[in-house]
């Protein structure tokens, strides 16, 4: 684990932001091994919907998640422009199958502010916090909490 | 880590492997009288344990190694009688001394009433073997001093080296009549320097002089010249060296048994300093010619002449009869263990998964080249196939590393035996064989659990009391037979018991309580003995301290197929059971077959395929609304389509036009499994599922194909019982009907 005094020097965190469909989302960059481009992955049975099967990732088998499905949001198929963000989730890789990847944030502490309170469990499952930046709406994603396992520890 | 943490990590490694030799060593001694070698080894385990300890400061271990330390001598010296009192309470005490070592690593210092008790009652043989015992041995009375005085042990590297030498300078003066022995007394010329890793492995040059005095009268001499002024001193360097001049009535190779424990660590040399001294007058002057020189170190130092201090040959100033025996301090003769290197497992890993990488790859350039319409007597081609080869090579000698004499596990159980048995009140006697057979090292980490459970099973339930075996005119004393062997490719590990065998009546009847099987079933005796392996069966009527954990044969029997492995038992009644299981030799690489399953491809461990056909449309029949039986040969077989019971579709195509594998399950029952097409043997490299994600029903594991893919393996037992449920029961009376 890298050292989280280094890492928020200043309480200043870095980000990547990304894009599925018109919302844009984050995740804390220290949590993100690499980005590639979509590969098809090979589907497994009786899995949730949003599992979109696995990929070879160098060697390992890598899930990757489909997170507009996993948010609830209308889902597309996979095209070549498509990204896979890889993220380590609690020692476990995980692909997040995502629209585009926009941007890399530096935000202070300060300006991430807790999720409003709607009556919507994927946002408050899966929505650590939301930021401002530039007039846009960014919301971070808990990544510790995407994985199917983490959910049904939960309920 | 540290280093110091580090050291104690190897230490405590160490003491595993010390442990288990002295728990073979003590085993011998139960078995008989044994030579004096075998005590001897027991020795050197307490005795390098304690040594360690002491050098970490674990001075409850220290204590309790060293009461034990002293009986074993007692017993090395002749001083205490063995018995088979004795060596059962010294087997109690490996256990102790084994618990103690792992409060140690745990970090605490387990100095309990447990442990004083123990000490206590080794003290009394060690005071009732001395009074009885005959005192021939040259050092009893040294030794019988010894364990008087209160005992100390010094921290290594602690002291300073010069503090280190006073005790060291002449400790006795050579007396020329010394004892004479059979083969009278020689003199021995010794030099002995001690390098930096002897004293970094925790031993101490002193315990080895006095051990070497054991053998005769020596002047030990200490060279401390090279030792450096205090501002320049690495104190962890190793400066001193000894010259010793031994008259003992002794072989060569016994003085080297003396530095075994420190075999390597230092720069030895012994030879003969004369002719079987002091016979004659001339070998007599030589001698003390030589004696005059070492005991002036500086000259000793410098003289080439005298006992030079690696291994060139002694020259002995006077006329000598024959040939000065001399040996270097690495004659491989000389008990020298075989060199192993320790490796941190995590590198090797990376080694394997690097060369399943390497295998992945060349399937992959090997399927391009394919594609690309080469001539298979092309170059590329021929090359391609060397490559193909040579990565095989290396990858059976990766795995060869990794392959580890199941002992390890093996070792563990005389102790889970004897407790067992203890608790159970019942006479156990534990005969293992095979215990070279060769594993993967994943295979064997996961062994120790089931075989932990079927023998405490095997004791508990297969064993009858003492005087239930009387009754039956058998032994009183039970016998579990523990055995491992290679049998067609894969492991195979017998737990058999000479008890009473499975009460079938018994078990009958809990199955029956319990809802388990149908009251009026007829079942084989076969299918009876497999009942126990149901979950939520337990014969014992009360739930025992052993084995009624709440840990069912269910579960042993979950964890051997998770591994890709069967359990099966044998009984007999009044003769015993046998339970056998049999796993993979590795789990990191499979036999597969590459089938199709609804335009995906897997992978069928062909361990559990029996045969592969094309069905014809008339042997493919309709059972009840839903189910489907193929009839092969003579009997029925539920047909299953793998791609439904994954459900990847719904509807199965006609199977008649598609491919059929005939598996078997780990319990013996077959299915027909539906597939698309097949492409073929090969081996994969397994990878897992749960590393990133967790498990998927049906599915055992994924590998990567050629194209860089990856590929599901099937779990051929899941996928049977996976199968739709209104299918089933018909089908499955109509197996069992038909076998």
């Amino acid at each position: 684990m890298t050292d989280p005094v280094e890492h928020c020097v200043n309480d200043i965190f870095e980000m990547i932001s990304f894009r599925i469909g018109e919302q844009e989302f984050c995740v804390d960059i220290m949590a993100v091994r690499e980005i590639r481009g979509w590969a098809p992955a090979t589907p497994l049975p009786q899995t949730p919907s949003y599992m979109r099967g696995v990929i070879n990732l160098r060697g390992a088998v890598l899930p990757i998640l489909d997170l507009a499905a996993r948010l609830e949001l209308p889902s597309s198929e996979p095209s070549a422009r498509s990204v896979i963000i890889v993220i380590d989730a609690g020692g476990r890789l995980v692909g997040l199958l995502v629209d585009a990847v926009s941007d890399i944030l530096s935000v202070s502490r300060d300006a991430i502010q807790p999720p409003p309170d709607i009556a919507c469990d994927p946002v408050r499952n899966f929505i650590r916090g939301l930021m401002s930046v530039d007039g846009r709406m960014i919301s971070q994603i808990a990544v510790e909490r995407i994985l199917p396992e983490v959910e049904t520890l939960a309920a | 880590m540290d280093e110091m943490e580090a050291i104690k990590a190897t230490f405590f490694q160490e003491c595993e492997e010390l442990l288990a030799d002295l728990e073979v060593g003590l085993l011998a001694m139960q078995a008989g009288p044994a030579d004096g070698e075998t005590v001897n080894a027991v020795f050197r385990a307490v005795h390098s344990i304690k040594g360690g300890a002491g050098a970490f400061g674990f001075e409850g271990l220290v204590r309790f190694a060293h009461v034990f330390e002293t009986l074993m001598d007692g017993l090395r010296s002749g001083k205490i009688e063995q018995s088979s009192d004795l060596v059962a309470a010294l087997l109690r005490a490996a256990d102790l001394l084994a618990d103690l070592v792992e409060a140690a690593r745990g970090g605490a210092e387990a100095e309990d009433d447990r442990t004083g008790a123990m000490a206590a009652e080794l003290q009394v043989l060690i005071e009732g073997g001395e009074s009885a015992g005959s005192m021939s041995a040259p050092a009893a009375g040294e030794a019988a001093g010894e364990l008087d005085a209160p005992f100390s042990f010094q921290p290594l590297g602690a002291s300073s080296p010069c503090e280190a030498e006073a005790p060291f300078t002449p400790l006795a003066v050579l007396p020329l009549d010394g004892p004479a022995g059979d083969a009278g007394p020689v003199a021995w010329s010794i030099a002995f320097r001690p390098r930096a890793s002897l004293f970094h492995n925790g031993n101490e040059p002193a315990l080895i002089l006095r051990e070497l005095e054991r053998l005769g009268p020596a002047t030990i001499t200490l060279d401390a010249s090279s030792v450096p002024p205090l501002a320049s001193l690495d104190p962890e360097a190793s400066w001193l060296s000894w010259e010793i001049l031994l008259t003992a009535s002794c072989e060569e190779t016994e003085i080297r048994e003396v530095f075994e424990f420190v075999d390597g660590d230092c720069d030895l040399s012994i030879s003969r300093a004369g002719e079987d001294a002091p016979a004659e007058a001339d070998t007599d002057a030589a001698f003390a010619a030589l004696l005059a020189s070492i005991q002036d170190p500086p000259a000793a130092a410098v003289d080439p002449d005298v006992a030079p201090p690696v291994m060139a040959p002694p020259v002995v100033a006077a006329p000598v009869s024959r040939p000065v025996v001399a040996k270097a301090s690495t004659d491989p003769q000389v008990a020298a263990p075989q060199a192993t290197i320790r490796v941190d497992p995590e590198r090797i890993d990376r080694l394997i998964d690097l060369v399943g990488e390497l295998v992945i790859n060349q399937a992959m350039l090997a399927q391009r080249v394919m594609e690309s319409g080469l001539s298979p007597s092309s170059a590329v081609s021929v090359g391609l196939d060397d490559l193909e080869q040579l990565t095989r090579e290396i990858q059976e000698s990766v795995m060869a590393i990794r392959a580890q004499p199941v002992k390890s596990v093996f070792q563990r159980m005389p102790r889970l035996v004897r407790e067992t048995a203890a608790m159970t009140g019942k006479q156990v006697r534990l005969v293992t064989d095979g215990e070279n057979t060769e594993v993967d090292k994943t295979v064997i980490e996961r062994l120790a659990e089931p075989i932990t459970h079927m023998i405490r099973n095997a004791i508990d339930h297969g064993l009858e009391t003492p005087e239930a075996r009387i009754a039956a005119g058998k032994n009183p004393e039970g016998m579990v037979r523990l055995a491992a062997l290679h049998r067609g490719g894969r492991i195979v590990i017998e737990v058999a018991d000479d008890g009473a065998g499975i009460n079938r009546r018994k078990v009958l009847a809990i199955a029956t309580d319990r809802d388990l099987v149908a009251a009026d079933a007829q079942l084989s005796d076969e299918e009876i003995d497999n009942l126990i392996f149901l979950p939520g069966f337990s014969t014992a009527t009360q739930v025992s301290d052993v084995s009624g954990r709440g840990v069912g044969m269910d579960v042993v029997r979950r964890s051997i197929q998770a591994l890709g492995g069967r359990i099966s038992i044998a009984s007999r009644p009044g003769e015993g059971s046998t339970f056998t299981l049999s796993l993979p030799l590795t789990l990191a690489v499979l036999d597969g077959m590459v089938i199709d399953v609804a335009g995906h491809t897997m992978v069928a461990p062909l361990s559990a395929i029996v045969e592969s056909l094309r069905p014809k449309p008339e042997d493919v029949r309709r059972l009840g609304p839903t189910g489907m039986v193929l009839a092969v040969r003579d009997t029925h077989v539920p047909l299953l389509d793998i791609g439904c019971v994954l459900g990847f579709r719904t509807e199965a195509p006609p199977a008649s036009d598609r491919v059929v594998l005939l598996v078997e399950a780990e319990d013996g029952s077959r299915a027909a499994l539906v597939a698309d097409g097949i492409h073929g043997q090969r081996q994969v490299v397994i990878k897992s599922l749960e590393a990133n994600y967790r498990q998927v029903p049906g599915i055992a594991a994924a590998t990567i194909l050629g194209d860089g893919r990856v590929a599901l393996i099937l779990d051929v037992d899941a996928v049977m019982t996976l199968r739709p449920p209104g299918a089933s029961r018909a089908a499955e009376s109509t197996l069992i009907a038909a076998e």
